[in-house]
């Protein structure tokens, strides 16, 4: 039993649910707030758990940042594994590789048996026979997530307790089929032509979630969905977490319906400390949108129509003092070092882009190096194992826009801002 | 009839390029380009007319890294 307080407050419009006080990172404090953890039971070989039922319903997406619907990816994990006759793995991707958010570290600090029911409602549901839920090397919330996971197997509660992986802290790990490598031992870099869900981990079909998505499962599977429709938008529904960061009062995490506009979600974390020119966007494969996009609703195709990028919910306010070909110039020189190297493009475009961007920054662009901007630009894209290449010319071809009068000076050899 | 680069394993030789211009380009650090699809340019269709080149350029290919199916 729930007391009349959680009733009403997981009930509330506009209030939290992953984020509701009182938590607590212990099993006791856990179901003391939600209620007891469920034991589900393993659906047979071959067959998709009635669980799936209101995850579906609930139109829930997932929120590693390709908004994929859930139920559908889980259901096409349940029939490939059929269709192998393997058993498949679940993988809950906590890596959060992306440097500004740091929204997967806050949730599972503070609610790390929310993820953990969902893993297991998860697994249940797809029949499952192994879980793992990866983090990444030097991650603040590892002996809070391993105690968690401790917690359950001695008490027993999961029917396939959870592996704690371990990974190195790069950015392209965190991507599916690098993740599914990682967790058998290989090393965790983007793989070509193999798809997760028919063949992952271990060469089996491997669901890979982020760790928010299955928190939602979790309060999905105990409040319905329904409940979960009631916030957020018709498309994209229910609550969604976003780092803000940048030239905001609070910087944090917080969590919001899908469809608060973004001027609404600065001022969740305090305001704006000063006057803000353009935002970044889903991080930094993600975009910049220039100081109108305040108006945008917070939700993948709204905010994607505005021209930003919602992916794993990163929001930064860029200062108007802050230059931002020199942030870019950074974040893409950052961004081309954390290339795996694999790919051709993504191994000397990326670096090729940086160079640009370094000397654009400085002033010292020669007359040529637009025009080869724009061209690589246009070259690397769709070309590489996974999307790393493409999310950094993204990001790169909006600074352009965004910042076209500082490009403008910039040519001319001039910056009247300072770096952050 | 599909070609396929994989780009984890091409190593940038090239003979591609020179054996079926008309579905591969060369991007200025000499890795190949299949044909003008937006989002994914590891993959291209063959016309029948090209197909015999196609297979050609894949058998040469020093990496195997181009696939004719």
């Amino acid at each position: 039993m729930t007391s009349p307080q959680y009733a009403s407050e997981i009930r509330a419009p506009g209030k939290h649910r992953l984020l509701l006080a009182g938590s607590g990172s212990s099993l006791r404090s856990h179901e003391v707030l939600h209620g007891p953890v469920t034991r589900y039971p393993t659906a047979r070989r071959g067959h998709v758990g009635h669980f799936i039922a209101p995850i579906e319903d609930s139109g829930l997406r997932g929120r590693g940042g390709g908004w994929f619907a859930a139920g559908t990816k889980m259901r096409a994990v349940a029939e490939s594994a059929a269709a192998r006759r393997k058993a498949p793995v679940v993988v809950a991707n906590g890596m959060e590789g992306e440097p500004r958010s740091h929204k997967d570290a806050v949730l599972l600090q503070r609610s790390p048996h929310l993820v953990l029911d969902g893993i297991a409602l998860a697994a249940a549901t797809v029949g499952a026979t192994a879980t793992y839920l990866a983090i990444h090397e030097g991650s603040p919330v590892y002996r809070t997530v391993a105690t968690a996971i401790s917690e359950r197997r001695n008490a027993g509660v999961d029917p396939v307790p959870v592996e704690l992986v371990v990974l190195p802290p790069r950015y392209v790990a965190s991507q599916e089929s690098a993740l599914v490598q990682g967790v058998m031992g290989q090393v965790a870099i983007p793989a070509w032509g193999k798809r997760p869900f028919e063949q992952g981990s271990f060469g089996r079909p491997s669901l890979v979630q982020n760790v928010e998505t299955l928190a939602h499962m979790a309060l999905i599977s105990r409040h319905g969905a329904d409940w979960f429709r009631a916030a957020g938008t018709r498309d994209a529904p229910g609550t969604t977490l976003v780092t803000v960061g940048g030239a905001v009062q609070a910087p944090g995490v917080v969590e919001v319906d899908t469809g608060t506009t973004v001027s609404e979600i600065v001022s969740r974390a305090g305001g704006a400390s000063s006057r803000v020119q353009a935002f970044l966007t889903g991080g930094y494969g993600g975009a910049f949108a220039s100081a109108s996009f305040a108006d945008a609703r917070w939700s993948p195709e709204l905010v994607a129509s505005a021209g930003g990028v919602v992916g794993a919910g990163v929001l930064v306010a860029i200062p108007a003092s802050a230059c931002g070909l020199l942030e870019t110039s950074q974040i893409v020189t950052w961004m081309a070092a954390e290339s795996a190297g694999q790919c051709g493009p993504c191994r000397f475009g990326l670096s090729a882009i940086a160079t640009d961007f370094e000397l654009l920054a400085a002033g010292q662009a020669d007359p040529h190096l637009i025009d080869r901007l724009h061209s690589r630009l246009g070259v690397i894209p769709g070309r590489g194992a996974c999307r790393h290449p493409d999310g950094v010319v993204r990001l790169a071809a909006s600074a352009l826009t965004v910042f076209a009068a500082d490009v403008g000076m910039h040519l001319r050899g001039h910056c009247n801002r300072s770096a952050t | 009839m599909k070609m396929t680069v994989d780009p984890t394993v091409c190593a940038g030789n090239g003979v591609c390029h020179e054996l079926v211009p008309e579905l591969i380009a060369l991007d200025e650090w000499g890795f190949p380009i299949l044909g003008t699809g937006a989002s994914d340019r590891t993959a291209v269709e063959v016309p029948r007319a090209i197909a015999t080149h196609a297979k050609r350029a894949a058998s040469a290919c020093p990496k195997l890294a181009l696939k004719v199916k």
